[in-house]
């Protein structure tokens, strides 16, 4: 069976409740979200969901039209890893005493292109945006080190292709007025 | 303008929404708005069901024969999670329903308080749309947009959640119903490319079939179907919530589709080289097997949901549509033909079953009663013309298989979500939507007990329906099921029942109890001429099976006569 990765992008209004009406889409048909993120979209009052599934193209294909269905979901969108730009950020705590120790902590710092956020006299906190693969790399290495504490967004992704939402919405209404 | 509550402002909605009349069941949360009703009630009818799952059946009833939408009052807690079973109903048959429950006053959402309960949670899969309010001023704009989803595009159940203090707040009344959603597009804009597509099908097609289901009801297409049908010459099937949208004793309608449906339009499935499909979503009920069903045809579908599109199967064309829109082009597109010798195939396979069962069925040599000689004589006797409501089980696809449904929004049963208790309620809101016609509720012995309660809203309210309960003593589509795929295995299938009639009488119902055929004739005379709600219980043979059937896995060309 075909199994992908498929990007969902779901705009909705601001309305309480519209993410487990979302969820709830996934749970009725037993589909696993790897991983999900809300935030304001380019448009004031629109939120954006972005949801990440290992499914065949054709469940995701149905689960985009009962997603749509919903009053107040303005419209979603799927598509595979190389139709969209995608990233995560990692956040490691490390005890600053390992950090200072040894001379490799510069190193895999720069050759990862992490970020020092803080430096406190106990511990350190570097960031990490990247690839799920390149976040669990710098992970593997920095555990050597005594991590104390590690935790990874989910990925928030953009399409590559160029109509925006706002023109959908344009679309959508000129049908509307059709009428 | 002086201010009034949100409690009056709801009662105020609702008459602005051309509400008469509203099931309910008062409580604790929901009573300023029953304060506001008792001084409106020259305007708007109060129905005190005796269960709030008889109130929103109730308010489906009167929403599907009357075309207009079923409002309901519950109260927090138990009220509004007794309105879950109906929610789910309505959702999956597409009827338009406004439940409105009262909830614990805002400070104290969630805090466990008394009959506080997630209601908004719990609605979420149920709903069509669902909203809590918890200030005055917001209640007229709630309940526009809920009258507005719940009838526009694919019709649904909503429901508005009212905090009991946003009930007592004060506020400005002004209400304006709802037009448009910014993020809801209830009418798709047909694609007249895609009827082009479908008339270059239809007109090449050998054997065009049509298959119609509760969309052309829903559209109000019943006459651009008509008309569409006559053009074209293709043979008709309609699925259970379709029958009546077509006339049944038309020549180019040929019969109901689906699991106990007729033999000819099941296995004909599987022969037709085209197949318009309208406001039917291919449940499994219809398909059997899908991976076996219709796949040498090319299949157009048109639908107001996109969502049923390419579904279930995947279509030639797909038409995103009002049926009566679609149809109407459509008509215009396609060439006049005739399809005598298709048809004839189909009258041909209709002898198989005349012969095999519904000969026996309807003049039965058998000593005990068949429920299909009841409902055959019902329908005789009615002509088809009264609104039928049934409950669920074998007496649902005895009366779907052999009433003849002659006049549009008369066929009232739950298809998608088979409830057993629907009937008794959802006939009391056929018949107050509808008082001038005859309401007849087919129920079997069992689904009369899930909501029997509701025999005192008839007594209350003079309610004048027709029971006709066809007793078994069993449950019976259960029973047939052990019976054919248990190994006789009666597993919790018999039950034993109260003395009906005794029970129609503590509730002022006159009744008549009969097990012998020669009775059959009048007593039905004296139901139906009574002037008032009656009971009949016939007594019918135990262990009765509904065929054809197209058991659960089998394909539609499998199906069974016997």
């Amino acid at each position: 069976m075909e199994n992908n990765t498929y990007n969902i992008s779901v705009f909705t209004e601001n309305s309480v409740g519209m993410l487990n009406r979302i969820t709830i889409i996934f749970t009725r048909r037993n589909i696993n979200i790897e991983s999900i993120t809300a935030s304001e979209s380019e448009i004031e009052g629109i939120h954006r969901y972005t949801i990440v599934v290992n499914e065949p193209k054709e469940t995701v294909r149905k689960v985009i039209s009962q997603i749509e269905k919903q009053i107040d979901v303005v419209k979603a969108f799927y598509h595979s890893d190389d139709e969209v730009v995608y990233q995560e950020i990692a956040l490691y705590k490390l005890p600053t005493k390992a950090l200072a120790s040894g001379g490799d902590a510069e190193r895999i710092v720069r050759a990862h292109h992490a970020r020092i956020l803080t430096i406190e006299s106990e511990f350190t906190i570097l960031e990490k945006t990247g690839y799920p693969d390149e976040i669990k790399e710098l992970f593997t290495e920095l555990k050597p080190f005594g991590l104390l504490e590690f935790v990874r967004s989910g990925r928030v992704a953009i399409s590559k292709p160029m109509k925006t939402l706002e023109e959908h919405l344009e679309d959508m209404n000129n049908e509307k007025i059709i009428l | 303008m002086s201010q009034i509550t949100g409690s009056e402002a709801v009662i105020k909605s609702l008459v602005a929404e051309g509400v008469h009349t509203i099931f309910g069941y008062p409580g604790g949360a929901i009573m300023p708005i029953y304060d506001a009703l008792y001084d409106y009630s020259d305007k708007v009818t109060h129905i005190l069901v005796r269960h709030e799952q008889g109130a929103i059946h109730a308010a489906q009833g009167f929403a599907r024969t009357s075309e207009t939408c079923g409002v309901c009052f519950a109260t927090s807690g138990p009220g509004a999670t007794n309105l879950i079973t109906g929610l789910a109903d309505a959702m999956i048959d597409s009827t338009p329903v406004v439940c409105i429950t009262g909830q614990v006053a805002s400070h104290l959402l969630g805090t466990d308080a008394f009959q506080e309960t997630d209601v908004i949670g719990i609605s979420m899969p149920v709903t069509k749309w669902n909203v809590q309010v918890k200030r005055a001023q917001d209640i007229p704009a709630a309940l526009a947009k809920a009258f507005f989803i719940a009838r526009s595009g694919r019709p649904g159940p909503v429901l508005v959640d009212i905090t009991k203090d946003a009930q007592f707040g004060m506020m400005d009344f002004n209400y304006e119903a709802c037009k448009d959603i910014r993020s809801y597009f209830p009418n798709p804009v047909m694609d007249p490319t895609k009827i082009d597509d479908a008339a270059v099908l239809l007109n090449t097609a050998k054997k065009p079939y049509i298959l119609i289901g509760q969309g052309i009801t829903l559209a109000n297409a019943e006459q651009e179907l008509l008309e569409f049908v006559e053009k074209s010459g293709i043979p008709v099937a309609s699925t259970l919530l379709g029958l009546g949208a077509f006339p049944p004793n038309h020549p180019q309608y040929v019969g109901y589709l689906g699991m106990h449906g007729n033999y000819a339009p099941n296995i004909l499935t599987n022969e037709a080289d085209v197949i318009l499909a309208v406001g039917m979503r291919f449940d499994d009920r219809v398909t059997g097997d899908v991976s076996r069903y219709a796949k040498q045809a090319k299949i157009i579908h048109i639908d107001i949901d996109f969502a049923e599109l390419n579904k279930i199967v995947t279509n030639e064309v797909s038409i995103h549509a009002d049926a009566k829109e679609a149809l109407a082009l459509l008509t215009t597109k396609v060439e006049r033909r005739t399809h005598e010798s298709w048809i004839q195939e189909f009258r041909d396979a209709e002898k198989l079953e005349v012969e095999a069962v519904i000969e026996d069925a309807i003049h039965p040599k058998h000593d005990r009663l068949q429920m299909a000689e009841v409902v055959n004589m019902l329908s005789e006797k009615t002509d088809g013309q009264a609104i039928v409501v049934t409950d669920v089980g074998q007496h649902q696809m005895i009366t779907s298989r052999y009433y003849q449904y002659k006049a549009q929004n008369t066929n009232i049963t739950s298809g998608g979500l088979g409830t057993m208790g629907f009937a008794l309620p959802a006939a009391i809101g056929a018949k107050l939507g509808n008082p001038s016609k005859t309401v007849v509720a087919i129920i079997g012995d069992g689904g009369f007990q899930m909501t029997i309660q509701e025999l005192g809203t008839i007594l209350q309210f003079k309610i004048d329906i027709k029971i006709l309960i066809l007793n078994n003593n069993f449950l019976g589509m259960v029973r047939q099921w052990q019976e054919l795929f248990f190994e006789k295995r009666y597993s919790f299938t018999d039950i034993v029942n109260p003395n009906f009639t005794q029970i129609a009488k503590g509730y002022d119902i006159e009744a008549l109890k009969i097990d012998q055929r020669t009775e059959l004739s009048e007593a039905l005379d004296t139901m139906l001429s009574s002037q008032a709600a009656y009971l009949l219980e016939v007594v019918v043979e135990q262990e009765e099976n509904v065929f054809p059937m197209v058991a659960t896995g089998a394909s539609v060309s499998e199906i069974r006569l016997n």
